[in-house]
């Protein structure tokens, strides 16, 4: 189906009757080139460029619960490329470029919002860490500017400069970076997968992977066996779980994150808004309610709720930079499962068993990644190598020593 | 969570720190053959299970023990708790 404005008007005249589901709803054929495991949005988008790019369009997106049912639906919808690292920031730019495009490329409106992103600052060193990581990014072919209190005080005037334990400095200023209607990134992907002859199968759990002399050649699933000559696990949050029914160990721990919205508010909040002296993130959403989370609650959980300390812990960080926020009633919060890697960055990679295939750990970042996970997953199961922009995202870096630590905590997955 | 630490009955776990599976008690020996393997295994990789999960939680705000919880990670029940230090005793008398 394609969106217009003249499809809107035609619509509108004839009782909007003519509008159609955006993909179909077909049963498992008995055997496909690709199967990949997870139908949220990096996996979505993996089919869609597999489709698009590679011009491979026997495949399968076989889904557990709805499609879109996981942290595609959980997260605090942020994008951003203002990593520090070259192993990183080139593949988080690589997934801003693609955002800028996407809803053109999948003729689907994802209000993608470049409203910018500022990361404040509260010391001395900490703004010469972020005038390195600024640097960073402006190789990387990203955008970023350094802001003094002047420019802030005009552009945010409702932070607390003068807090007597963390006063303000100034900001990391990226004015690409913004938010997505992250829902409609997944509905966006399926629409023009399926368009092209991917078949979405929701409520179709995998439950093995059908292996022969170290080799997969198809998965055992709910809606019966299903065979193929590739499989890709892309199943973040549950990484561990998929992969252990073929007793693969992951360098992963499985963490809750939780999220908060408000009550709806008057727009207040230009941008994304992160604190740099604890762990808070803010953002408005386009119907005004205050879109915030902070650290992870730090112990193994498979449970998608989490506990009080850390709702006080994110409360108090927001009030400490926002002191207004204070006043604003709390409507919803909610949990989601990280896939928390053991040096805080994510794997796209090759497995030990021939055509099995995986990504994941992407500990809470995962939502601005999804166009380049999806893009960079799509090069390596069609061409069996990693995309230039992914290329050091692999299994082996634990043991070869080249871990990509963006914090420098070690193997401490609730660290990063 | 309250922790229902041995010594000290039942804490709030934020006075705690969570260092994550238990397996990191049992140290592979260095001179071992396949150490490299071993501590690759040790340090990097983990079982993560839904389910019963044995887990490592230190007392910084109190005694300063080192606790072996058994805690459900898909209920956040915890089913039991030790002290690490009576654990490892109790293996190396063996």
């Amino acid at each position: 189906m394609k969106y217009s404005g003249i499809k809107v008007l035609w619509e509108g005249l004839r009782g909007n009757m003519g509008w159609k589901p955006l993909w179909r709803n077909p049963d498992p054929k008995k055997s496909y080139d690709i199967i990949i495991v997870g139908g949220g949005g990096h996996g979505l988008a993996t089919a869609y460029y597999l489709a698009e790019k590679f011009k491979i369009t026997n495949i399968a997106v076989v889904e557990k619960g709805w499609l879109g049912s996981g942290n595609i639906g959980r997260n605090t919808t942020i994008i951003r490329s203002n990593y520090l690292l070259p192993q990183n920031q080139p593949f988080y730019e690589l997934s801003l470029k693609l955002w800028e495009n996407l809803e053109q490329e999948l003729n689907y409106n994802s209000m993608v919002s470049q409203r910018g992103v500022l990361n404040i600052f509260h010391s001395d060193n900490q703004r010469d860490a972020f005038v390195r990581r600024g640097n960073a990014m402006l190789m990387s072919g990203a955008d970023a500017s350094l802001l003094g209190v002047n420019d802030l005080k005009k552009m945010v005037p409702f932070l607390d400069f003068q807090n007597s334990r963390f006063p303000i400095k100034g900001g990391l200023w990226q004015p690409r970076g913004g938010t997505v209607r992250h829902d409609a990134v997944a509905w966006g992907y399926a629409k023009e997968a399926d368009s092209r002859g991917v078949d979405i199968i929701e409520n179709c759990e995998a439950t093995n992977f059908l292996v022969k002399n170290g080799r997969c050649y198809g998965i055992e699933t709910t809606k019966g066996v299903i065979k193929s000559k590739k499989v890709g696990v892309c199943v973040a949050g549950s990484s561990s779980q998929v992969m252990g029914k073929i007793g693969i160990n992951l360098p992963i721990e499985s963490h809750v994150l939780q999220a908060f919205v408000s009550e709806g508010l008057k727009p207040v909040i230009p941008g994304v808004i992160t604190f740099g002296a604890g762990h808070f993130y803010v953002s408005q959403s386009n119907k005004g309610g205050l879109v915030f989370g902070g650290d992870i609650d730090g112990y193994n959980s498979y449970a998608q709720r989490g506990n009080l300390p850390v709702i006080e812990d994110v409360c108090e960080g927001g009030v400490a930079l926002m002191p207004m926020v204070g006043r604003a009633r709390l409507l919803r919060i909610w949990g989601g499962i990280m896939d928390m890697s053991m040096d805080g960055s994510p794997i796209i990679d090759k497995t030990n068993i021939k055509n099995l295939y995986f990504n994941g750990g992407w500990c809470y970042g995962g939502f601005k990644a999804t166009p380049a996970s999806g893009f960079c997953y799509a090069h390596l199961l069609a061409t069996g190598t990693s995309h230039h922009d992914a290329k050091d995202f692999l299994f082996n870096r634990f043991e070869k020593g080249r871990l990509i630590d963006e914090k420098g905590q070690g193997n401490q997955p609730n660290l990063h | 969570m309250l922790i229902d630490h041995p010594l000290l009955g039942l804490r709030d776990s934020s006075e705690f720190i969570y260092m994550g599976d238990a397996k990191l008690l049992n140290r592979p020996n260095w001179k071992s053959k396949n150490s490299k393997t071993k501590f690759i295994d040790y340090g990097y990789l983990r079982k993560n299970p839904g389910g019963v999960h044995k887990e490592l939680w230190y007392h910084e705000q109190g005694d300063r023990s080192w606790l072996v919880v058994t805690r459900n990670t898909v209920t956040h029940e915890i089913l039991k708790v030790e002290l690490a230090r009576y654990l490892k005793r109790k293996e190396n008398a063996k």
